[in-house]
């Protein structure tokens, strides 16, 4: 008991134990079967032989599969520029509110979360279908289109829905850097005669630099992985590496290779995530 | 400099979680950690007692995994009132899902309602518990035919629940003239109406099937130039079809979305009750027949075995087996209900093919270890673009 109340590191590590036990147990372990499962054999119905095999890592990079690879890469690269370019402005616009709107701002941003994302996602539908949509049906009344736009089963479905899902992911980030950013910086600046494109070229948005990193990553980790909104909007028929994981397991009963296709994707999205790192580090330094 | 850096590490600590999340997830759900490593389940049926388990009480809840709209809702509330034993509904919405989460591990399921072929599998891989007769006799009421059916002859382990087919569903009021064969669903043009404006089954087997059918081949083929062919066809059928659809093809037929689905006769005659607008056929070259079954997990522990027994009994009940085939418009194959429905019901060729049209019908079988094989086509058909 002494012992504990004078040694500081040993009561942090104390304090440490349970979450570093819980992330052993909930996050390395599975982890760690994923990785084993990756390099056995399926079992007939599920489940694994346990015979060491290469043939499930060779599979991840047969054309069919690297194809929707980097279809699923294109279409998260794609939702976050989009995100970014919409986001952006408005963390901006949040962040130079007077205070006592930012909160109600802020929330306001916050409340589609209070609904169950599947069912904002099934609400969609009845806005995108193409015969019977909202939006097809009420340009049709108006004579604005003759044929009905193909809004739902493709990739700009998929793509609409998970901007519409993570935006608010991405702004609350980008906020968080805009809303410390130390107001004399630009009035600095702008008694330097800086423009006001200048001021924000030079000033604002380097110091946004760690939000919009963060937000970017938010975005498009869950983009990449994304199987429940390809699966609704796309209607079944446009796909993304998700899917095919997830068909892995409760479709082909081929736990090794869905468990490769997840370690590789996991292996790509840590390299794009440090290549980012990088990048995003190196222009805020030049900047 | 300090802020920022327990900022960056604040972010890379959220993304790392997100990384489990985003692709973890469907991946760690299968292969729970407690599970031991190898999952085949060795461990062989619990021996079935001769005598009604003395002692033993029923469960006073249990979990149905059922296909979904696959019940007449007042029978669960019934039972209870009758039994004192709740029923709770988990869904699936293909065998394959409901084997894979079995095999994944899954319990607490007292009662599931898997097809013909995937009993088959069950069986094979010791998935199911024997049933105790002594529990359930209204099985007397099960049509003969239905005791002699080849994935499990006697009722071992099973009692058919309903049965039905597999066709074309359409849009009568938008459509005069519907499409008949397979032909016209696979090589649509953009001329056909229904074009663009038509779901297959998100179901492996019946879309290959159906595919296999129209090609003059074995709907069971083995044969992988067969399997082949059968799927460019459908990889070039993916231009006419809005989208691959096992939930709500029939709502979306009603409701003008579409004007012809693949799907199960049953769920056509409940959205006609619904929309008043839908018809279904078989299509020329045939189609596929299936006897859904009520089976009862080896993981079920002895009281709920014996409650999902009393349900079973429940069902074959002639008033309650009536209720069920009058609110599903599914096949019954309780002789005993089928005498209390009316003629409409009976006389309805949708329900009840005619013998010219059954002669058409091909079950669909097991095929073990070649099952990798269509599974890795149809993720080339989902995945091409």
């Amino acid at each position: 008991m002494e012992r504990l109340r004078r040694n500081p590191e040993l009561q942090a590590w104390l304090l440490l134990a349970a979450p570093v036990i819980f992330l052993l147990i909930f996050f390395m372990a599975p982890l760690l079967i994923v990785f084993i499962y990756s390099f056995l054999e399926r079992g007939k119905y599920g489940g694994v032989e346990w015979v060491f095999t290469l043939e499930n890592i060779r599979r991840v990079f047969d054309p069919l599969y690297f194809r929707t690879f980097l279809r699923s890469f294109n279409i998260a690269i794609i939702t976050t520029l989009i995100t970014l370019i919409l986001g952006y402005p408005l963390a901006y616009f949040i962040a130079n509110s007077p205070p006592h709107r930012r909160s109600a701002l802020l929330f306001a941003l916050m409340i589609p979360f209070w609904t169950n994302f599947l069912i904002r996602t099934y609400a969609w539908l009845t806005l995108l279908r193409t015969h019977t949509g909202l939006i097809n049906v009420s340009l049709m009344n108006w004579g604005i289109i003759e044929k009905p736009l193909p809004l739902f089963g493709n990739d700009f479905a998929i793509i609409l829905g998970l901007v519409y899902g993570w935006l608010p992911v991405m702004v609350l980030p980008i906020y968080a850097a805009l809303e410390r950013l130390d107001k004399s910086l630009l009035e600095a600046a702008r008694d330097l005669y800086a423009s006001n494109f200048h001021a924000f070229r030079r000033v604002t948005w380097p110091l946004s630099i760690p939000g919009v990193v963060a937000g970017s990553m938010l975005v498009f980790i869950p983009s990449l992985g994304a199987f429940v909104t390809p699966a609704i909007l796309g209607g079944g028929k446009s796909l993304m590496i998700g899917n095919i994981i997830s068909n892995q397991f409760l479709g082909a009963h081929d736990w090794p290779f869905g468990s490769a296709l997840s370690m590789v994707m996991m292996i790509a999205m840590l390299i794009a995530t440090v290549i980012y790192f990088r990048w995003t580090v190196k222009s805020e330094a030049l900047a | 400099m300090k802020r920022k850096q327990l900022f960056t590490l604040l972010v890379i600590l959220i993304i790392a979680m997100m990384a489990l999340a985003a692709c973890g997830a469907p991946a760690t759900e299968a292969p729970p950690p407690t599970e031991a490593p190898a999952a085949q389940p060795t461990e062989a049926p619990p021996p079935t007692e001769a005598p009604s388990q003395e002692g033993i009480e029923p469960a006073k809840e249990i979990v149905i995994y059922n296909w979904s709209d696959y019940v007449a809702p007042e029978m669960y509330d019934l039972f209870e009132q009758e039994t004192g034993i709740k029923v709770i509904e988990d869904n699936f919405s293909s065998n394959e899902d409901l084997l894979a989460k079995l095999q994944g591990g899954a319990a607490g399921y007292a009662l599931i309602v898997p097809s013909d072929y995937t009993v088959a599998i069950m069986i094979e891989e010791g998935m199911l518990a024997k049933l105790d007769h002594n529990n359930i006799p209204n099985l007397k009421n099960l049509d003969e035919e239905f005791t002699k059916m080849y994935y499990d002859p006697g009722n071992e382990y099973c009692v058919t629940y309903l049965w039905g087919t597999t066709g074309i569903g359409y849009n009568k009021d938008q459509l005069e003239k519907p499409p008949t064969s397979w032909k016209q669903i696979f090589e649509a043009q953009e001329s056909d109406p229904w074009y663009g404006r038509m779901t297959l089954l998100d179901d492996v087997r019946e879309v290959f099937s159906a595919a296999l059918i129209y090609l003059g081949y074995d709907n069971n083929s083995t044969d992988e130039a067969q399997l082949a062919e059968a799927r460019d066809l459908l990889i070039n059928a993916k231009k006419g079809i809005s989208g691959f659809d096992s939930d709500t093809y029939e709502e979306l037929i009603g409701s003008g979305e579409n004007l012809v689905a693949h799907g199960w006769n049953g769920d056509f005659l409940q959205a006609d009750d619904e929309f008043g607008n839908i018809g279904y056929l078989i299509p020329e070259e045939g189609g596929t027949i299936w006897i859904d079954n009520m089976c009862i997990p080896a993981t079920a522990t002895p009281e709920e075995k014996l409650a999902a027994e009393m349900y079973i009994n429940f069902v074959l009940r002639p008033d309650i087996g009536a209720m069920l085939a009058d609110y599903t418009y599914y096949a019954t194959p309780n002789k005993a209900a089928l005498a209390e429905m009316s003629e409409e019901y009976t006389g309805n060729p949708i329900i009840f093919p005619p013998d010219e049209v059954r002669a058409k019908l091909r079950l669909i079988k097991p095929l073990g270890e070649f099952e990798s094989v269509y599974q890795r086509m149809w993720d080339e058909i989902k995945a091409a673009q």
